[in-house]
């Protein structure tokens, strides 16, 4: 049976977290590196197999090619709108795609899709969370930039799907991080949230009341944060490679990582020092050396940060606020520990911002807190509710191009529009939509989210039918479309052509493709980590039978050590857990004496009591573990 | 034909509403419709909760915004608003206007000039010149027209008052013929047009002046 344990994701650009609600507050789950945060990494090593997180990183160095990093700024987009992030990041595309295509990317000898790709880490999470409690986890909450429209939505809630994942929400960044900061302070005023991540900027602005977080306005930029400023100092010690050096690495992908892995370090260090040292091995044995000054660096970024200011002050506009009726101001986000842009927020909002949760994890604090809300509440979320917008005015194509808005941006979600249809012609069977996102006047200038095609409509003279349209956007910000002909009654069909989403049947094919989605699959991995114990404990047997502590058995003991061992092998064939276990216990239980006499003779009395598994392996993880147990010398 | 959002919230077809106690009652109402608090329901009663919120949150975005509150209402009385601007294009072009609504004649004159500063300003701004006293000069008629905008909305909440003066008659019993009802509605609509025009003017000269 699933468990209603519901854990909250942030599935960031440069890195990614899972959490849960302890009692009254959320932790962050460490990964069996024992760190919070996962970087958004995946590689192929050389079998093929997905690599994700810090272990994936030394790919990129090692094997660009087989590595891919920042997924997150193609999710739910098109060939046309990424040729800017092609310039700079190292996806390769596959070559035969079209416009209006899914992205497919190569990574190694695969093809591969973005929701796919963020699928891997997504499942990482998962199952770091399974190891921590022990069982599977099935449910969550997955945090997006407020400023994501549809297509960007639905490729997460699809990336979750693909990953074993219902996806009971899909939140806003900003907004998460607002729940994690008003847990501990239960207070009504007005709040801003600004948050400048890996990959993208939003801006909120919310009212607070008796527990109710109401979102007034939001704004942002899905394609703004440190990947920028990275990009920028990468370019900049590229040009001087190229100018002082006369070496052209501007197409070698391990160099100019290597680079980008030197810049990173060096922006975070710039928050702390005055000045810091690049010095970077390149290939060929040469070394690009160089200096930055924190001045440098502050004139540098200046461009990018200042494009955080325009979003600012429409969301100000919007919610009819000015900045000394805002009453607090959060930080969220990595790029937040930038001096100049607290600098800039503080000047912008005319007060200090609060900096009291870490900012690479509040807003997976937040999804757990909004996971527990989802999950019935407890104390500590009690009457808390949130009450989100949308971003993105969304509108349909009129005569002429024209976009007629019919829910405006910031209206709380669920909201619906309803709108009638007529046919041109008599006996006009079909009517096409064409349904957009954007707050521009033209069509042409706003995001296409879909085209439908409203069929069945009844034969009648023209203009006769009056084809009702319902389009909502619910909770998670993702549009649903239905429509029904007046006259007659009649549902019309609606054949929803996604413009750069995954069809329902593609994600259903990803889903058979992964091996980890259900319950089932948990239970096969329980099965396969208690075979790589068995194969330990015999391991460690085999070479207690050749011990001297052997010969201090007795016969009946070395007789019931025996039976066990046959009792497990037979039980290793089987693909029952609990008796694979239960057999290994037992085994453990019976050379309990085995082990002592090993230690006796051989190492310190500080392991005793110990049974053959542990003597020999050193302290196991308490909960199943995917991994094999390290060596142990 | 769904629930309006007036009987949604419980409130009768009149103008003047309270706003503190809409926003209490949504807020009330949230707590019991928004599907983040029925998450763990079956799925046939989490379509209804979807239905419902959205039904909540439309109705309290409409009501809680005097001037959406207004055009609801004339809906519902089966005006279409749309079609009245579309009446107003079509004579727009049909007197080789471009416009899209009908300028009220009393602006007649003013709109002309002002369009025609605009025009000059954006074609300044696109030679790369700056003139400082037509930026004042349209700052100062921007000022203008938001006083216009002003008081065409107090003109406006007249009469809403003439409306709920009659519907509370109605309600008392009191039969309120078609004709009246058609004269109260037709006064809404045309000052709701000047309106519109005017906020439109608004926006542009504000553009103008930003850019």
């Amino acid at each position: 049976m699933a468990t209603d344990r519901i854990v909250g994701i942030d599935l960031g650009t440069t890195n990614s977290l899972v959490a849960f609600m302890q009692g009254e507050s959320p932790v962050v789950i460490p990964g069996d590196d024992g760190l919070n945060l996962v970087p958004s990494v995946v590689a192929l090593d050389a079998d093929g197999q997905p690599v994700i997180g810090n272990s994936a990183r030394r790919y990129l160095i090692e094997t660009p090619e087989r590595a891919v990093y920042s997924i997150k700024r193609l999710m739910g987009r098109g060939l046309e709108d990424v040729k800017e992030e092609l310039k700079l990041f190292p996806f390769r595309l596959a070559e035969d795609l079209g416009a209006g295509e899914v992205l497919r990317i190569r990574l190694g000898e695969k093809t591969t899709t973005p929701p796919e790709i963020s699928a891997l880490i997504l499942r990482q999470l998962k199952r770091n969370a399974e190891r921590f409690f022990g069982e599977a986890v099935t449910k969550a909450v997955i945090t997006v930039p407020a400023y994501f429209n549809d297509a960007q939505r639905q490729a997460t809630k699809d990336a979750g799907r693909i990953a074993g994942l219902e996806v009971l929400r899909l939140v806003n960044e900003p907004t998460a991080a607002s729940l994690a900061y008003g847990l501990d302070k239960k207070q009504n005023g007005t709040i801003a949230v600004y948050d400048l991540g890996g990959g993208t900027f939003d801006i909120s602005i919310l009212k607070l009341h008796d527990g109710i977080f109401e979102v007034i306005a939001t704004n942002g930029d899905t394609h703004l944060g440190g990947d920028d400023i990275d990009n920028l100092l990468i370019t900049i010690a590229l040009d001087d490679i190229r100018g002082d050096m006369d070496l052209d690495f501007r197409r070698n992908a391990e160099a100019v990582q290597s680079i980008r892995k030197a810049v990173i370090e060096g922006k975070i260090a710039l928050s702390e020092q005055p000045s810091i040292k690049l010095d970077v091995e390149l290939p060929g044995g040469k070394r690009y050396r160089r200096e930055v000054t924190r001045e440098q660096f502050e004139q540098l970024i200046q461009p990018v940060i200042d494009r955080t200011v325009g979003p600012c002050k429409q969301a100000m506009k919007d919610a009819g606020l000015k900045p000394e009726q805002i009453d607090e101001v959060v930080l969220v986000g990595g790029s937040t520990r930038i001096p100049k842009v607290r600098a800039l927020v503080k000047e912008l909002f005319q007060r200090d911002p609060h900096t009291d949760l870490n900012p690479d994890e509040v807003v997976a604090l937040g999804a757990a807190v909004q996971a527990n809300i989802l999950g019935g509440g407890s104390e500590a979320t009690e009457n808390m509710l949130l009450l989100d917008v949308t971003p993105l005015s969304l509108g349909i194509e009129v005569a002429g191009g024209v976009t007629d808005k019919i829910i405006l941006r910031n209206s709380t979600v669920p909201a619906s529009a309803t709108q009638f249809y007529t046919t041109q012609v008599d006996g006009q069977a079909n009517v096409a939509i064409h349904v957009l996102q954007g707050e521009r006047e033209l069509a042409k200038d706003c995001r296409s989210l879909a085209r439908f095609d409203l069929r069945g409509i009844p034969p009648m003279a023209a203009g006769m039918p009056r084809v009702e349209v319902k389009f909502l956007i619910d909770a998670n910000g993702i549009l649903h479309v239905s429509a029904r002909e007046q006259r007659s009654g009649k549902e019309s069909e609606i054949q929803v052509q996604p413009s750069y989403g995954l069809t329902d049947e593609q994600v259903e094919g990803m889903i058979l493709d992964s091996f980890d989605n259900a319950e089932e699959d948990f239970r096969r991995r329980q099965v396969i980590e208690a075979r790589n114990e068995v194969a330990t404990i015999l391991a460690a047997l085999d070479k207690g039978k050749k011990s001297p502590a052997w010969g201090h058995l007795t016969t009946d003991e070395k007789k019931q050590i025996a039976k066990m061992e046959k009792a497990l092998a037979a039980v290793n064939a089987e693909e029952d857990y609990t008796a694979i276990r239960k057999a290994i216990d037992a085994l453990n239980q019976g050379t309990t004496r085995l082990a002592e006499l090993m230690m006796d003779s051989a190492v310190s009395t500080a392991l005793k009591g110990k049974t053959m598994d542990e003597a020999d392996m050193g302290e196991g993880p308490t909960a199943p573990h995917p991994m094999a147990k390290a060596e142990f010398e | 034909m769904p629930v309006d959002y007036f009987t949604f919230f419980g409130l009768p077809r009149k103008l003047n509403v309270d706003v503190a106690a809409l926003e209490r009652d949504f807020y009330e109402l949230s707590r019991k419709l928004h599907p983040d608090l029925n998450a763990r329901a079956a799925s046939k009663e989490q379509e209804w909760v979807l239905e419902q919120s959205s039904l909540l949150n439309d109705a309290y975005r409409t009501l809680k915004d005097p001037i959406k509150r207004t055009q609801y209402l004339l809906l519902l009385e089966g005006v279409e608003l749309e079609e009245q601007s579309k009446t107003a294009t079509d004579q727009a072009r049909a007197t080789g206007e471009t416009k899209k609504q009908i300028v009220p004649p009393d602006l007649l004159e003013e709109v002309f000039e002002l369009n025609m500063q605009l025009e000059e300003v954006h074609m300044q701004k696109k030679m790369g010149e700056d003139d400082p006293a037509l930026i004042e000069e349209i700052g100062k008629q921007k000022l203008e027209l938001e006083g216009k905008q002003e008081s065409l909305f107090r003109e406006l909440q007249g009469y809403w008052n003439v409306w709920d003066g009659m519907i509370q008659r109605e309600q008392n019993g009191q039969p309120v013929s078609e004709e009246e009802r058609r004269q109260e509605r037709d006064k809404m609509v045309d000052v709701l047009n000047r309106r519109n025009y005017i906020r439109n003017l608004v926006r542009d000269v504000s553009e103008a002046l930003e850019n």
